[in-house]
């Protein structure tokens, strides 16, 4: 197995970051490590590149002991979030600092440095800027010249760090899709950070679903989506609603109104049901189903969302086809009702 | 036209306002503290006519005191670049204990009186001081040499490289030095291809500082310097030593030219660091 993490631990001081993490990367694979902000994700990221040694634990690459190697020798690309470039050095000189910093017996002449680098911005897109300084630079291309610096190693491995964090939404998009393409051209094994589930569901080959530094879901984008282990998985993976309901021989009640399971339904009693904002049902009228009123109808999008205060308790929003948005406007009394839910017990 | 309109046009327009006000306080002020005072030097000297001016500057005794003044102060702001940048890189990027106690320590050529630390540093330097007798039986003499002077002024020196390069070294992002690390760079490749390019501005700042004072620096050097005319007499010496022969014109042509040479010097090290600094920007 090319990379191969195995129970690895780390506490700054006494708060525990990563608890007991175990992962594989197979050859080639563009794998994705989500969760919240403090979940430990740029420390494992971190602990593959040498930047942190972890407390107990191993890190293996193709059967090698990484962690018994320094940081320079290991070989691993790793792209910063804030790009990390040397603000005194050009994108070519970037470039070039991995090339030039080799030993001299392998160091390649002064030509051949000169061609891979270049050869380096023309994949990324960036040829013609070479004499630029990274302050003369956008967002986006700063990220670009951090890659073709990291890719001039000829990485084993390729770590990025938030890649997109610090750019516009429309830069972000572009950067992605970019990055994909990039991936199938090289082949080369790529992990990367992200909070954003979107990203990693558009980008990934697999998720690791990271919580308080514990691996909480490891799958295909389609697995963690369709098939959540806990109710953490849904909620983190797209927009989600969460109802109290009753839970009686496989059906969740919700207000009455009986909801059909998917996946396993826990024993009999008082549980948490979570679906999704499209899939809930509004009708106007008495009936059964929770009772709500609508407080807005945003139609901007490509679909509309209905605001609905719940009675009593809490707001959702949920999302219904733009053509049908017509029928509601504020202050309307509504019934919701999921189609169908996830039930997960109380906890 | 006003002059307050014949001034917008030379400048750029600027969203910030009070350009008026704050360029007639900054020019009101440094003519009075600086202008008026060195106007004055420049115009003394020619009262005796040129000729004497031209005596005083190419006399032995000047030009051997000018060459002492700044070829000592030139060392001891290259010996305090370095060693300041040392001293800034452990005191920024290490915790050990009494770190604050010694960062308190590095402002206190700053505090003392000049003389004080001349006087004491005399008294170490010389044949029979604390560090002159380790010298002594080798027949290097500190005290009352070009040697002591130039201690005397990497002394007074020193502060200026320490500051100036101190809070550059906080800011300077530690993931630069681990982008090169993930890069194959040892070290020593790092500290002198990613970190001495990005301080060097600052190292250049204070090394501009320390020069600038020790050229000037007069109470500490003559108590450690011996004062013998054409070996250890610095060029403010020479400038007190004319005053008390009532030769007011020789001591301003002194003073001129010292004045003169050091306005070039620092006009060029500012240059060079702009330039250095810019690249970056």
């Amino acid at each position: 197995m090319p990379l191969d993490i195995s129970n690895v631990r780390k506490n700054f001081s006494a708060t525990p970051v990563l608890r007991d993490v175990s992962l594989f990367a197979e050859d080639g694979e563009f794998l994705a490590l989500l969760g919240p902000s403090g979940s430990g994700k740029t420390t494992l990221l971190r602990v593959i590149a040498g930047l942190e040694q972890p407390d107990s634990g191993a890190v293996r690459f193709q059967g090698e002991d990484l962690l018994a190697q320094p940081v320079r020798e290991r070989r691993i690309g790793f792209v910063f979030q804030h790009y990390a470039l040397f603000r005194h050095m050009t994108a070519a000189q970037n470039v070039a600092f991995g090339l030039n910093a080799k030993p001299a017996k392998q160091r390649p002449s002064r030509s051949e440095i000169r061609k891979r680098v270049s050869d380096l911005l023309h994949l990324v897109q960036l040829s013609g800027l070479e004499n630029r300084y990274p302050s003369q630079l956008s967002g986006g291309q700063r990220q670009r010249v951090a890659l073709a610096r990291a890719l001039a190693i000829e990485p084993r491995i390729l770590l990025l760090d938030e890649p997109f964090g610090a750019l516009d939404a429309k830069v972000r998009r572009e950067l992605r899709r970019w990055l994909r393409d990039l991936h199938e051209r090289t082949g080369l094994t790529t992990i990367f950070v992200t909070h954003d589930q979107e990203e990693a569901l558009d980008l990934a080959d697999r998720i690791a679903l990271l919580r308080d530094g514990a691996l909480e879901q490891v799958g295909t984008p389609e697995e963690l989506y369709h098939e959540p282990g806990s109710a953490f998985v849904f909620e983190f993976l797209g927009d989600s609603v969460r109802l109290p309901c009753t839970v009686n021989g496989g059906v969740a009640v919700i207000a009455d109104a009986p909801v059909p399971i998917i996946g396993a339904a826990p024993a009999n009693g008082p549980a948490f049901a979570y679906a999704r904002p499209d899939a809930i049902n509004v009708e106007i009228g008495p009936g059964p189903g929770l009772p709500a009123h609508v407080r807005n109808v945003i139609l901007a999008g490509p679909d509309a969302r209905l605001d609905c205060a719940i009675d009593g308790d809490g707001a959702i929003d949920v999302r219904i086809p733009a053509e049908e948005a017509a029928k509601f406007s504020p202050r309307d009394r509504v019934r919701l009702t999921p189609r169908t839910v996830r039930v997960w017990p109380v906890t | 036209m006003t002059a307050a309109s014949r001034l917008r046009r030379l400048v750029e327009p600027s969203a910030l306002p009070g350009l008026g006000p704050t360029l007639g306080f900054t020019l009101v002020y440094l003519s009075f503290f600086v202008l008026l005072p060195l106007s004055a030097l420049a115009l003394r000297p020619w009262e005796l006519g040129f000729d004497h001016v031209r005596d005083v500057l190419t006399s032995e005794r000047t030009l051997a005191a000018l060459q002492l003044s700044f070829g000592a102060a030139f060392l001891a702001a290259c010996i305090n670049a370095v060693f300041g940048t040392i001293v800034a890189w452990v005191l920024v990027r290490y915790d050990f204990p009494g770190r604050r106690l010694l960062d308190a320590f590095i402002d206190l050529p700053f505090a003392l009186p000049t003389a004080v630390a001349g006087i004491a540093l005399a008294a170490i330097y010389a044949p029979n001081g604390l560090v002159g007798a380790l010298f002594a039986p080798y027949d290097i003499r500190i005290a009352f040499t070009p040697l002591g002077v130039m201690i005397a002024l990497i002394f007074v020196g020193f502060p200026f490289v320490v500051r100036s390069i101190q809070p550059v070294l906080e800011d300077f992002e530690t993931e630069a030095e681990e982008a090169a690390a993930t890069l194959g760079a040892n070290r020593l490749q790092t500290i002198h291809r990613v970190i001495l390019p990005a301080i060097t501005p600052s190292i250049l700042a204070g090394f501009s500082l320390a020069f600038a004072r020790a050229v000037g620096e007069y109470g500490s050097v003559i108590f450690i310097a011996g004062n013998i005319p054409m070996v250890s007499e610095i060029a403010p010496l020479l400038i007190v030593i004319r005053l008390e022969e009532f030769d007011y014109a020789g001591a301003a042509a002194v003073g001129l030219i010292m004045l003169s040479i050091s306005f070039v010097l620092l006009l060029l090290l500012n240059a060079l660091q702009s330039h250095i600094a810019r690249r970056g920007r």
